[in-house]
């Protein structure tokens, strides 16, 4: 009976050094960050400069970005994703048709994000810039709308997975009931499938902007980097991700490496956030079909 | 009536035409993303590619056998520091389903899984680069093991709580101990969808780039040395996809297809793994 209270405790200790893990990477990243957070306080989230020479760290430029890209991209690939999900829950019941679609967005849920990047690099980046010379903007090529375009590309598989799962959830009982009133499938999805798994999808939403908030490489590589105001979708900028990456090994000083940190801080509380928040929304709605 | 029956049908197809035309706009460009890495790829790679190091810049030819080298030790050091940790955590949760403490291990499981790759990569550097005074495998390794631990959690715990309790109740009756039950009869039972997560976790890291830029760093000749930077598959298509060269372009095609062609092989695998040996309730 020895080992079994061992084990016991054993199993304790590695659920209970799961919370100090986490714990210690909230601490590392805050006691990391307490230069630029004396130096700065919270003027840090608005302040417009980011200059390491004059040593001049705020944190808005990256914050716009982050921001900007993954909203945009979210809008750009919502219509797809939705269709992509409606014509897989709704429509195809052939099991071998939906088998193929589910494995291509699989297959493409699994390429890593820095072949992303080096696609669009090659291939986007031209066609944007082509696009720029047309619509009379500064030809960078690179920028926000070339990120955001990659970055709606890349959440398409990760949102479309979340819509399935959601619409799913709806009872087939009540489709049943619409469709022998003589409802047609259009009004069966608008009516009944989707009103009853807004909240879900709303959830679904948040989830993958959570995943686009954090992501790096593709970004990386094709939004330009710079660290200015952005002052249009189509200007080069950066995003907090972005910006660390580009900036962390060459760091120029204490606060700067700090200010990198702050900018880690400041994108881990944003992206848990909005997880927690996605996460209790799909939940709800799953409680609330059993 | 006849004409608002029509409407109705009318609206219907649209709709349907509507989704199908969107779905297949999605389906197409993907596959298109698809096909122009395998065009580019495929023809650089040879026996030489895999097993030969990278040339200098501007000489054509070279291969990417330090990166592959790096990436094994990097997904090496990654499971070993997280594949016993998760199953552990899992095993604590599914036999704990409603404590308290098991539901702040779940949350903080999930916070986990959500984090940045980019701050695992700042942990490590603060952790393990920065106490150690240098760039090294080892630093990246525990940064993509924090990025693998949720991941073995979750899919451990989720395989568990599918296995009957009867057959837990049946084992404990016949006078196994609580360790021998847990570690003889109901891991074995859902072995199999432990190492589906284990193979997803690794599928997931091994094309993590943002977390190795400043921990393993890159590295143009071979390394083993655990405690010294090294090259990646990632890192390596990151760092001469940037590059002017064409030589060097040419290898990050290729990698990009090796890469591509390692993380579908761990997919299939895990497919085929659970749909042979699913756990039946």
């Amino acid at each position: 009976m020895k080992t079994d209270s061992l084990f016991r405790f054993i199993l304790f200790l590695s659920g209970a050094l799961l919370l100090v893990l986490l714990g210690a990477v909230f601490l590392t990243l805050f006691f990391s960050s307490i230069p630029s957070i004396k130096s700065f306080g919270f003027l840090f989230v608005f302040g417009k400069d980011w200059n390491p020479i004059s040593k001049e760290f705020g944190a808005l430029p990256f914050l716009i970005g982050t921001f900007l890209t993954s909203t945009a991209a979210l809008l750009f690939s919502l219509p797809f994703s939705l269709a992509i999900s409606i014509l897989l829950g709704e429509y195809l019941s052939n099991p071998f048709f939906s088998a193929v679609f589910k494995s291509v967005i699989e297959l493409l849920a699994g390429i890593p994000s820095v072949i992303y990047g080096f696609w669009g690099l090659f291939v986007l980046v031209p066609v944007v810039r082509w696009l720029e010379l047309k619509i009379h903007v500064l030809p960078y090529g690179v920028g926000i709308f070339t990120a955001s375009l990659v970055l709606s590309i890349m959440i398409i598989p990760y949102s479309a997975f979340l819509a399935i799962e959601i619409l799913k959830l709806v009872p087939p009982e009540i489709k049943e009931a619409a469709y022998s009133l003589g409802a047609t499938r259009y009004e069966v999805v608008k009516k009944v499938a989707l009103p009853y798994s807004y909240s879900g999808i709303f959830g679904g939403i948040l989830l993958a902007y959570g995943r686009a908030l954090g992501e790096t490489m593709a970004v990386t590589m094709v939004i330009g980097n710079s660290d200015f105001l952005p002052k249009s979708l189509f200007s080069p900028g950066n995003t907090i991700a972005s910006v660390i990456a580009n900036e962390f090994t060459e760091a120029a000083g204490r606060l700067h490496l700090s200010s990198l940190i702050e900018l880690g801080l400041i994108l881990f509380v944003l992206t848990a956030v909005t997880n927690i928040l996605g996460d209790l929304i799909v939940k709800k709605m799953s409680f609330q079909e059993s | 009536m006849e004409s608002s029956y029509l409407l109705r049908l009318a609206k219907d197809r649209i709709f349907f035409a509507l989704i199908v035309f969107f779905a297949s706009l999605t389906i197409l460009p993907l596959l298109f993303i698809l096909f122009y890495i395998l065009k580019n790829g495929l023809t650089v790679i040879s026996w030489r590619f895999l097993t030969t190091l990278p040339k200098p810049a501007g000489e054509p030819g070279g291969g990417i056998s330090n990166a592959i080298v790096g990436t094994a030790l990097l997904v090496l050091t990654a499971g070993l520091l997280s594949i016993p940790f998760g199953i552990l955590v899992g095993i604590y949760l599914s036999e704990n389903p409603n404590g308290l403490m098991a539901r702040w291990v779940r949350v903080s499981n999930r916070i986990l899984q959500g984090v940045p790759s980019i701050v695992a990569g700042i942990i490590a550097y603060v952790w393990i680069v920065k106490t150690s005074g240098g760039f090294s495998v080892f630093s990246g390794g525990i940064a993509l093991g924090m990025l693998m631990i949720p991941i073995v959690v979750q899919s451990t715990e989720e395989t568990l709580k599918l296995v009957p309790g009867a057959l837990k109740e049946a084992s404990l009756a016949l006078g196994a101990s609580y360790t021998s039950t847990i570690l003889k009869v109901i891991v074995p039972t859902g072995l199999s969808g432990i190492v589906t997560g284990i193979l997803l976790g690794v599928s997931r890291v091994i094309g993590e780039t943002a977390p190795l830029l400043f921990t393993v760093f890159g590295n143009p000749f071979m390394s083993y040395r655990l405690f010294k930077p090294a090259n990646a598959l990632p890192l390596l298509i990151f760092n001469y996809a940037l590059s002017p060269y064409h030589s060097w372009q040419d290898l990050a095609w290729g990698a990009s297809v090796v890469l591509i062609g390692l993380v579908m092989t761990l997919n299939l695998i895990s497919k085929f793994l659970v749909a042979k040996w699913k756990v039946r309730s």
